[in-house]
């Protein structure tokens, strides 16, 4: 039995007046002792709904969920001794300081003040927050709320830590220190889920990827099982302008083994393609032909970004559809 | 692994490895688990009790503003009710202050209370919620810290009120033991209410919106009462309303036990203004009985 294991979990809201959403329907999820696995989605993918299962905040309609055969909707109290947490927005108090807000969670785990506090200056050494420290947390940057929550997720050390977008607001110095400190503890045996939307991330840290959409993974491996399994080579293109975008699509997928996908901003497709160079001038001859200023071209080798794009890239839009429907 | 601390993210990592060996790591940087302190049940919930009351206490000394507001408006309202209504009603005995007391004491703490209520929305809504329910603590407490609050600030109140009070002219004409079970009185039925309100916070999961409906729901309850003027002259249904009104018994028990009934005073049919402080003690207990159960298991299930 995996270390965190989740079968079959479906969830659903009603909210008022409108579809019954199915936020989780289906989900399966295993991860390794030791390890990182990442939850990778787009917006409204079920994320964070499998986080709040897993951490004991929501109980699913159906399925079943365990950690270290730990039973997570029969015994929560048991699995909250030994996971640390945190949401995808900081749940800290305003009215402490950083010192405190840390403190007061070292106490609720009854480590005993004299620990708490110890435990509470070493987080704030680690995440780089002692000027901030003894100030209260209505005063703080998003990003420096931010790490005072991570760091409430290790108070206690925990064996199992869910990290729901935990550099999501964070500068890029302190979201570097943060993939150190998470490196870190996977070295001294941690067990991390942690969802993201940066796939740089993911490729980075996690020994375990689950591509999950509407509730469901659709995918998983490793990061290079899953670049593998999207194919060969693609050529990506950069436009001046987006106006060009349709007449380039045409072209792309004329000369691309594929359908081309936005690979972001609007202004850069990228198509996969059996032989690069070949394709790659056939490209740009007819871009040229056409009249359409390129910014760049070029080959490349799969990334997770293209992984992302061709498993969700539809579903994403869906996805957009159903939450513009919602608001 | 280097515990130097400057601010490189290679550092950092360093500080995470030393923190973990000085709270009791094995060989080769290895983690390990920071134990709790297993006490029983019991004390662990006095603990997580504790720690969420001091947690609402240093709210009230780092948001001053919420003091100064709880503690301005009875003081105006003292003021108001003497000067403005003082002169036009006439009560005999010793005059409208002392009459008026006991009634502007319960209005008080009972919109005292309805801070619990805005108190848990606002909590849910900036996650601490999510927070606490991931930690192996008792749910209760939080509710307990929560409504430990209001009664900290609704004593504050009390003691700021009977200070006006006594400025104007209020005279308490019993016995200390009297004057102290009045005083308890009126804090054990504010303390009730805080559970029914913080419930509804929960509930309704949005503070604005529970902010409006107490203020819709409590003007009527003290004011279709006997807090500010005697009820004798209402008209009729506003009468009845009044004498079964459970404010009104609070307001009548703290008159009689402050030695504050005026000479003569009439007192209604109804069995709730017979029996004053049965009333407020069913009162109390049934709030409790239903609403501490109901927080507890609201609670328990309650995410952002
Ligand atoms: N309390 C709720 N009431 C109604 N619908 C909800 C609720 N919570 C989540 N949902 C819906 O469930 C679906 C999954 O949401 P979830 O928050 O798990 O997505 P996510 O993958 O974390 O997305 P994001 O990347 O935006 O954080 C969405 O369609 C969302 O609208
Ligand atoms: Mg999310």
């Amino acid at each position: 039995m995996a270390f965190i294991e989740a079968r079959d979990l479906v969830k659903t809201y009603t909210p008022k007046g409108a579809p019954v959403v199915r936020a989780l329907d289906g989900l399966d999820l295993d991860v390794a002792q030791g390890t990182v696995t990442a939850l990778l989605g787009p917006n409204g993918a079920g994320k964070t709904t499998t986080v709040k299962v897993l951490t004991t905040l929501i109980q699913p309609d159906s399925g079943t969920a365990t950690i270290d055969d730990v039973d997570v909707l029969r015994d929560p109290d048991r699995v909250r001794r030994m996971i640390g947490a945190s949401g995808q927005y900081a749940a800290v108090d305003e009215n402490l300081t950083g010192f405190e807000n840390l403190m007061m969670v070292g106490k609720l785990y009854h480590l005993g003040a004299k620990v708490a506090k110890q435990r509470a200056r070493e987080l704030i050494e680690m995440f780089d927050l002692v000027d901030a420290a003894n100030r209260p947390v209505k005063g703080f940057s998003g990003g420096m709320r931010r790490r005072i929550d991570l760091a409430g997720a290790l108070v206690i050390n925990p064996p199992v830590l869910f990290l729901d977008e935990p550099t999501t607001g964070l500068d890029p110095r302190s979201r570097l220190a943060l993939w150190d400190i998470i490196e870190s503890l996977v070295s001294g045996g941690t067990t991390v889920l942690l969802t993201t939307q940066y796939l740089e991330e993911a490729d980075r840290l996690a020994d375990a990827i689950s591509v999950i959409d509407n509730g469901r993974v659709i995918a998983k491996g490793t990061a290079d099982e899953l670049k593998a399994s999207v194919g060969g080579q693609r050529v990506a293109v950069t436009l001046v302008s987006e106006r060009d975008a349709v007449p380039l699509r045409d072209i792309m997928s004329r000369f691309g083994a594929g359908a081309p996908v936005e690979g972001g901003g609007g202004r850069t497709w990228v198509v996969p393609v059996d032989n690069g160079p070949v394709a790659l001038s056939a490209i740009v001859g007819a871009a040229a032909e056409q009249n359409i200023a390129l910014h760049d071209a070029g080959m490349r080798r799969p990334t997770l970004d293209d992984v992302f794009l061709q498993l969700t890239g539809h579903a994403a839009e869906q996805a957009d559809e159903t939450e513009g429907e919602a608001a | 692994m280097s515990a130097e601390l400057n601010a490189t993210s290679a550092s950092v990592a360093g500080a995470a490895g030393a923190a973990a060996n000085r709270t009791g790591a094995t060989a080769g940087g290895t983690a390990s688990t920071l134990q709790p302190i297993l006490g029983s049940p019991i004390s662990r919930f006095f603990s997580d009790g504790w720690v969420t009351t001091w947690r609402n206490l240093m709210k009230i000394i780092r948001v001053p503003e919420i003091l100064l507001f709880t503690m301005i408006q009875p003081i105006m309202f003292v003021l108001l009710f003497t000067y403005v209504f003082g002169a036009a009603i006439e009560i005999p005995g010793d005059g409208y202050e002392s009459f008026l007391m006991a009634g502007i004491f319960a209005q008080t703490v009972v919109f005292g209370s309805t801070y619990s209520g805005s108190a848990m929305a606002q909590d849910l809504k900036d996650g601490i919620i999510d927070r606490f329910r991931t930690l192996p603590m008792s749910g209760a407490a939080v509710l307990v810290g929560r409504t430990n609050g209001d009664l900290a600030i609704n004593a504050l109140s009390m003691v700021v009120m009977m200070a006006t009070g006594f400025l104007v002219g209020w005279r308490v004409n019993s016995s200390p033991l009297e004057f102290f079970a009045g005083v308890a009185l009126l804090l054990l039925f504010a303390y009730a209410f805080s559970w029914v309100m913080a419930f509804l916070g929960m509930a309704v999961k949005s503070p604005e919106v529970i902010n409006n409906a107490s203020f819709l729901i409590l003007f009527p309850l003290t004011f279709i009462s006997n807090a500010f003027v005697p009820t004798e002259e209402l008209p009729t249904p506003l009468r009845i309303f009044s004498e079964w009104n459970p404010v009104s018994a609070l307001v009548q028990s703290a008159r009689e036990l402050f030695g504050n009934v005026p000479p003569g005073a009439i007192v209604g049919d109804a069995w709730t203004a017979q029996n004053p402080f049965a009333t407020v003690l069913i009162g109390v207990a049934v709030m409790l009985l239903v609403f501490v159960p109901l927080s507890i298991r609201k609670f328990a299930t309650l995410s952002r």
